[in-house]
């Protein structure tokens, strides 16, 4: 049988002496997560130390696993990446809290999708590195070097913001718990998001700075009514393990496949046609135009559509622009329109820069109750609606329907597979209703 | 045969062709239409798609999969490239292969969310800290969307680094009818692996231009990342041998390999005394333009740029030879005319270079282009 050799130390040997200053948190906590990992006899290529900036950004070096230093409050989202891409690996992510800060957007959202990491943060109540400048955890009243009269701000609470969004495990304490490797072990066997919040001393600044010491340190924790230990165990599913079992009967599905449309009909056209519909969301314009030009393309020509619409839905104009022609389309712009379609008042506010640019030869064709409005040098040709005029819904495809016949741009039956290609049977059926009602109107 | 598509499907049909199993993104005009294809097709090759909090997360995310291995892919527009700027350096000091689509809209800030534009080009280059080399690659038809994709992929697996795909509204939105079976499919390139029976330094190059051997996290070495300056073991580092020699390498790994990244499609006409030089979407007008001034009789040339960056100096130079009319046709106001009247400047007559720019939304005309071809 394979003998296991137990692991002693997850240490780098090579650098047994942590850089930093006499007195600093930051080598006690470590030495508790290396006792930690050392419980967990992990596989040290399954574990990956992923740090922030400052002080605690030299950290992962003293460590003989996976390192990642990243930049200042994004260490979260290098370690969420990780995760997904590698659900086995264990993703520990060292930060203090002025990455807690800069990154709590992070933070919250891989709480809330309760992604697999567990995120230690080294809690100073301050900006170690840059000089004790403060954080989004200093105290209020506190003096630092950027409150010199005293914190206005009140401080984050990092754990009942992550609790709060669907954290599954949550911890606070100082460096000097004994319980903190235990409580380690815990988080990193968590499947979910967890997080420590373990509240140190800088000796560099904030100690000096508020005549700080261990005794204060817990003494703070209670005047801000901060409570510690477990704060928080749920069961949540972790999400890089529910993304693959959610997308597991997806697998070997054929990746965006092709589809293909055949030419079955022929065009008489010979010049590069630019026709535009002018009309409004809702009056099923861009499908109008898609069907436009795939029934040119049934009709073997080349086809161009691009669409114009406000960002709202069903509201305002919506103009497309489709050119066909016998050769492939290099221009996709339209300035001048060979054909132009006035459906809706909504569609005429956007085209009157066309309109201007039309000549003789050219045709705008305009349902009666817009026909006046129109100044234009081009042919207008009126739609005569032979009872009543179509519905919003049916109105551009009847109009094109129309259009397609009267410019005899390629036959109608390429136009209508076109609108029944890929469509539900009855929405296929309203459609061949709507290009019914096209008959006699030119 | 045909298909009726638009560039967003077909950067990700290259982008499967190449290899790509994780993408992140954010949803933003004009760029959303990558994102939902990627993340919709990338559970059916057992990759990850997910969309991110913000532009900040999407890349970070691509960054950390990519380490363990992934062939990352992320997708935004300006505004979102913007919030890319600081993780793009990362990515090119922890040598992270990586694709960024950016669909160029009018900027500055929000601008027009719905209006074509070019005007990123010089951002790409410059857009962070450092100014170390980049690679952008530009498509101007569909068939390049599709062959640049996985062209993108296969550098930034070369190299260890962002590769750009620099694009726009109207390239990724306007469906085209098009020849999809004859699209080319390119020999997959994935980054050189660390040998398993050898001791792994995660920087270790034996030259300046080498390119570090890759050890996945999670692999059977332990490896280190780093965003900080650092030596080849990945350990940081303020020693100036050490930092001379980083900042050498990444430079050079991308400048002593130009002649791997340059790509252009060159339309000589003999004796024309004017060259057009153009990119992207405005290529296409330049092209209708040339086809236009010879059918009246003129002459004229077109240069296609499909790599911006680094500028293909090669090819702009022996272009320009014997030309003496340089039409710079762009959706900004002149960003690639500086670099193409830096290398005109070496040519002996040196030509005139002359802008054709639009920064209103919308498309540059033939007309307009043709208009300046004497």
């Amino acid at each position: 049988m394979l003998k296991i050799e137990e692991i002693t130390t997850y240490r780098n040997l090579e650098r047994n002496r942590y850089p930093f200053c006499p007195g600093c948190s930051h080598s006690l906590v470590l030495d508790q997560l290396n006792a930690a990992l050392v419980k967990t006899q992990l596989d040290p290529h399954n574990v990956v130390i992923v740090t922030d900036i400052g002080c605690v950004g030299m950290s992962d070096q003293y460590f003989d696993v996976n390192a990642f230093h990243g930049l200042h409050g994004r260490a979260v989202t290098y370690a969420s990446g990780i995760k997904l891409a590698n659900p086995d690996l264990h993703v520990i992510v060292l930060m203090g809290d002025g990455g807690t800060g800069i990154g709590g957007h992070h933070l919250l959202n891989a709480a809330r999708r309760n992604i697999g990491i567990t995120v230690i943060v080294f809690n100073n109540l301050n900006f170690g590195m840059t000089g004790g400048e403060h954080s989004v955890t200093t105290p209020h009243g506190a003096s630092t070097a950027s409150t010199r009269l005293g914190n206005l701000e009140r401080p984050l609470d990092i754990c009942a913001t992550v609790a709060v969004n669907g954290a599954s495990f949550v911890y606070r304490g100082t460096a000097f718990d004994k319980e903190l490797p235990d409580r380690i072990v815990d988080a990193i066997q968590t499947p979910g998001f967890s997080l420590l919040d373990v509240w140190e001393l800088c000796t560099a600044y904030y100690v000096p700075n508020n005549d700080f010491s261990k005794t204060e340190l817990m003494q703070t924790m209670a005047m801000l009514e901060l409570p510690s230990g477990v704060l928080q165990k749920k069961d949540y599913p972790e999400l890089a393990r529910a993304y693959r079992d959610q997308s597991a009967d997806q697998r070997g599905k054929p990746i965006l496949p092709p589809s293909f449309i055949e030419k079955k009909y022929d065009s008489a056209l010979t010049k590069p046609t630019r026709i535009l519909l002018a009309g409004a969301a809702g009056g099923k314009v861009k499908s109008t135009a898609s069907a436009l030009a795939v029934g040119g393309m049934l009709s073997g020509l080349w086809a161009t559509q691009r669409d114009d619409y406000p960002t709202t839905v069903m509201s305002g104009y919506s103009v497309s622009e489709v050119i066909l022609g016998r050769d492939e389309i290099l221009f996709m712009g339209i300035e001048e329109p060979d054909i132009l379609a006035v459906l809706t008042a909504e569609g005429l506010s956007q085209v009157p820069r066309h309109l201007s640019a039309m000549n003789e030869s050219q045709t705008v064709y305009a349902v009666p109750e817009l026909a006046d409005k129109i100044e234009t040098r081009a042919r207008k040709i009126v739609f005569n609606w032979q009872r009543a005029a179509p519905s919003k819904k049916s109105l551009a495809l009847t109009a094109t329907a129309a259009m397609v016949r009267h410019a005899n741009l390629f036959p109608l039956d390429a136009f209508r597979e076109a609108i029944t290609l890929g469509q539900r049977a009855e929405i296929a059926e309203e459609n061949l209703k709507a290009v019914q009602a096209s008959e006699g109107i030119l | 045969m045909r298909e009726f598509i638009d560039g967003a499907e077909v950067i990700a049909r290259g982008a499967f062709a190449a290899g790509c199993n994780f993408f992140a993104g954010y949803p933003i005009t004009p760029a959303t239409p990558i994102l939902l294809r990627m993340l919709r097709e990338l559970p059916k090759v057992n990759g990850v798609g997910i969309q991110a909090e913000d532009e900040i997360a999407s890349i970070g995310m691509c960054i950390g999969a990519a380490m363990t291995g992934a062939k990352a892919m992320t997708a935004t527009s300006g505004p979102g490239l913007s919030l890319y700027s600081e993780n793009i350096g990362m990515a090119m000091m922890g040598q992270v292969p990586l694709v960024i689509v950016d669909v160029m809209r009018l900027g500055p800030a929000t601008g027009g969310a719905t209006t074509v534009s070019q005007g990123d080009v010089q951002f790409l280059r410059w857009g962070t800290s450092g100014g170390f080399p980049v690679i952008a690659l530009c498509p101007s038809s569909l068939a390049d969307c599709f062959t640049l994709t996985q062209r993108a992929f296969n550098l930034a697996e070369r190299f260890r680094t962002p590769v750009f795909i620099a694009t726009d509204k109207e390239m990724m939105s306007a469906q085209q009818s098009v020849d999809t079976d004859t699209f080319e499919k390119i020999e997959i390139v994935n980054r050189v692996s660390a040998p398993s029976d050898a001791e792994f330094i995660p920087f270790h190059v034996k030259k300046l231009a080498d390119v570090p051997a890759f050890a996945p996290i999670g692999g059977e070495h332990i490896t280190r990342f780093t965003t900080s300056m650092h030596d080849e073991r990945g350990m940081l580092t303020k020693l100036r041998a050490n930092v001379n020699k980083t900042s050498r390498h990444l430079w050079q790994k991308i400048e002593a390999h130009r002649d791997e990244l340059e790509f252009t499609q060159l339309d000589a006409q003999a004796g024309a005394p004017t060259l057009i030089v153009s990119y992207g979407i405005t290529a296409r007008s330049m092209l209708q333009a040339a086809r236009n001034a010879r059918a009246s009789g003129k002459l004229v040339s077109t240069l296609v740029v499909q790599s911006l960056w680094p500028v293909p100096e090669r090819a702009l130079h022996e272009s320009f030879r014997g030309i003496s009319r340089i039409i710079v046709p762009e959706l900004n106001l002149g960003q690639y005319r500086l670099e193409v009247e830096r290398i005109a400047a070496s040519i002996d007559p040196r030509p005139k270079v002359i802008g054709v720019n639009r920064v209103d939304g919308e498309l540059i005309t033939p007309e307009e282009i043709e208009g300046q071809v004497l």
